[in-house]
């Protein structure tokens, strides 16, 4: 069974946000990029462990970006996997990057396709799904568990209100999140050895996109946090009621 | 040319979130000069069908399939294209929680149409097709074009307030051709947390993390959180120590929600927490240091100790509670 997981390069969670251009570009300046967490912690740590348990015979992955996403992958490759793909273009529609995955695996007969919940910055959680429609395979989105004997996976899902448990046959596309498995921090041999592992360039296919970023804006600050006693309780229902009306 | 809404129940019986989408599509299909079309899959009665008119549902299509009573991607992809090829939908609408997310990407992969998820706005039709959304986990909006002939939406709820009118829509049967391969999914078990509200709903939410010291402890957040009708939440690091279920973290790397109140109760206030939480519109943090950067993200701020703050507070909601019977 072979796997490819998804990596999103994101910028770091602490990340100061600011644009340019008369806000019409997210400046990544002094940004430092990492592997989307749900990307890192669930999809590609799950798949390593299907593969030490000797269920999936190769793990890739693979980048939608340019060369600046490469210590990215390299750092992916330190956790594990075999060999990774950079897809040589970099898009925030969605639609692109989806199709330029599906392009790519579509020759590549891959059973079970992970990527994250969603990116965390531009937040769409849609990647997976358009890749399975692309790839006619079935889709099961928020799992938080995966398990594959003879060719089925059992998947545990969010649903509205619970948790869902599914069976579906491979092949398939499936969203990670947290309860999957455990986060790893790569160890020196795997930093050495991800070093010489392959990262194929692939140039991109000619995909138009289908919608793009006009422009940003930053919420307005808090006008500044209103202290109340903590012996005066009464206070604060009463401001909750009457001035924040939300009870 | 129409507007069509996914508009998805829960055992038969339609949520306050969907009122709201099916409003929100209503107002896109005025704005653009034509009408709503909404599509209901599954068991659900015509009563309950004909309810949605109340929210400008005008006409609504529908599957009474009894394999469609669970969220299957590939087989509700099939329903929505389907009633969108009929109608001639030139925007499809589902709402950005778990099954809409499951199901909008698949369906504009398949008719190539450009997808916003989690709008906040109408879409601006003076500028071409433009929707804005939080990016950067809240700490930003982005305004994104759709170019393409088609539109995709998944509308965030709790955005606009929903107004119940008058009318009754009407009920129109809808046969889609499944085939085996469109239910390959099979569904093996369902857990349902129970009675409690489930909190990606919730208009209230009571929220504690490390400074409570322990799960011996929440019982003051349960009593505070019963009085208030509110569902309960956590810190990462609270979950982590399985002092509460995985399901009540929030932040980054939990669940998001954007309930009207969020009272977070010994809770740092971590970037990666407010990541989650950061849409809520009033929040109320409770810290013993009054140097915790919750406060400045908070409306309300009480500086003390949680065991004496939370017990009081709950109080105070009763004696309020009871003033306004
Ligand atoms: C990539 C990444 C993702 C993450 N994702 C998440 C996430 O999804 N959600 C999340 O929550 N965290 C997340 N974290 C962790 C986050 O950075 C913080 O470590 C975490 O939120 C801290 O939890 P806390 O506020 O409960 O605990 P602490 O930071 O330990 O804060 C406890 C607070 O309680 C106060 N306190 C102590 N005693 C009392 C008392 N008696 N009364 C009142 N107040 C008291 C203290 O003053 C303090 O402010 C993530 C971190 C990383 C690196
Ligand atoms: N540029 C990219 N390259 C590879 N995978 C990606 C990329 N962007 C998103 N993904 C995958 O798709 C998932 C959902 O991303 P998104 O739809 O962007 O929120 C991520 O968690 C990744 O697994």
């Amino acid at each position: 069974m072979k796997i490819l997981v998804c990596i999103s390069p994101v910028p770091d969670t602490t990340t100061k946000i600011a644009f340019s251009d008369n806000n019409t570009h997210f400046n990544t300046q002094g940004v430092t990029f990492i592997i989307n967490p749900y990307d890192e912690w669930y999809a590609l740590v799950r798949a390593l462990e299907l593969k030490e348990a000797g269920v999936a015979t190769a793990v890739n992955l693979v980048t939608v970006g340019k060369a600046d996403a490469e210590p990215i992958i390299r750092k992916a490759l330190a956790l594990g996997g075999e060999e990774a793909i950079r897809i040589d273009t970099e898009s925030n529609d969605p639609y692109v990057v989806a199709a330029q995955i599906a392009e790519y695996a579509k020759s590549q007969a891959y059973d079970l396709v992970l990527c994250g919940k969603e990116s965390i910055d531009y937040n769409n959680g849609v990647v997976g799904g358009m890749l399975a429609e692309m790839l006619d395979m079935n889709y099961i989105a928020f799992a938080s568990g995966l398990d594959v004997a003879n060719g089925v996976a059992t998947v545990k899902r969010e649903i509205e209100g619970g948790e869902e448990t599914d069976s579906c046959p491979l092949p398939l596309v499936v969203s990670c999140q947290k309860g999957m498995s455990e986060a790893r921090i790569p160890n020196m041999r795997g930093i050495m050895a991800a070093r010489t592992k392959p990262l194929k360039v692939v140039p991109a296919a000619d995909i138009q996109p289908l919608s793009n970023i006009v422009s940003y804006d930053l919420p307005p600050a808090k006008t500044g946090v209103k202290l109340i006693a903590p012996e005066n309780m009464d206070e604060l229902v009463n401001l909750l009621h009457t001035e924040a009306k939300v009870i | 040319m129409s507007v069509i809404v996914l508009a998805e129940h829960t055992q038969g019986t339609f949520k306050k979130k969907v009122f709201e989408a099916v409003q929100y599509g209503a107002a896109v299909a005025q704005s653009m000069g034509t009408t709503v079309s909404v599509l209901a899959l599954g068991t659900v009665s015509d009563a309950e069908i004909q309810g949605l008119g109340q929210y400008g549902a005008q006409k609504v299509l529908h599957v009474a399939d009894a394999r469609l009573d669970n969220v299957n991607s590939r087989a509700y992809t099939k329903a929505l294209v389907t009633a969108a090829q009929k109608e001639n939908a030139k925007v499809i609408i589902a709402l950005h929680d778990v099954s809409g997310k499951a199901v909008a990407p698949r369906v504009a992969a398949s008719l190539k149409a450009g997808l916003v998820a989690g709008a906040i706005s109408y879409p601006d039709l003076s500028k071409g097709f433009v929707v804005k959304k939080t990016v950067f986990a809240g700490k930003a909006y982005a305004y994104v074009n759709i170019s393409s002939e088609i539109k995709v939406i998944t509308y965030m709820s709790n955005t606009f307030p929903v107004k119940k009118g008058e009318g009754s829509a009407s009920v129109e049967k809808l046969d889609v051709v499944f085939g085996d391969k469109d239910f390959a999914i099979q569904v093996k078990e369902v857990n349902k947390v129970t009675g409690a509200v489930p909190l990606s709903e919730a208009e209230l939410v009571v929220s504690g993390g490390r400074g409570m010291k322990g799960p011996e402890n929440w019982g003051i957040l349960e009593d505070l959180a019963k009085t208030l009708g509110a569902a309960l939440a956590c810190s990462r690091p609270v979950a982590d120590s399985h002092w509460r279920p995985h399901h009540e973290h929030v932040g980054q790397t939990g669940g998001t929600i954007r309930p009207n109140l969020y009272i977070a109760v010994g809770i740092s206030g971590a970037i990666q927490h407010l990541a989650g939480v950061n849409g809520s519109k009033t929040i109320v943090v409770i810290n013993k240091d009054p140097e915790a950067p919750f406060f400045k993200a908070a409306d309300y701020g009480v500086i003390g100790d949680a065991m004496e703050v939370v017990p009081r507070l709950t109080e105070a909601v009763k004696k309020f509670k009871e003033a306004h019977q």
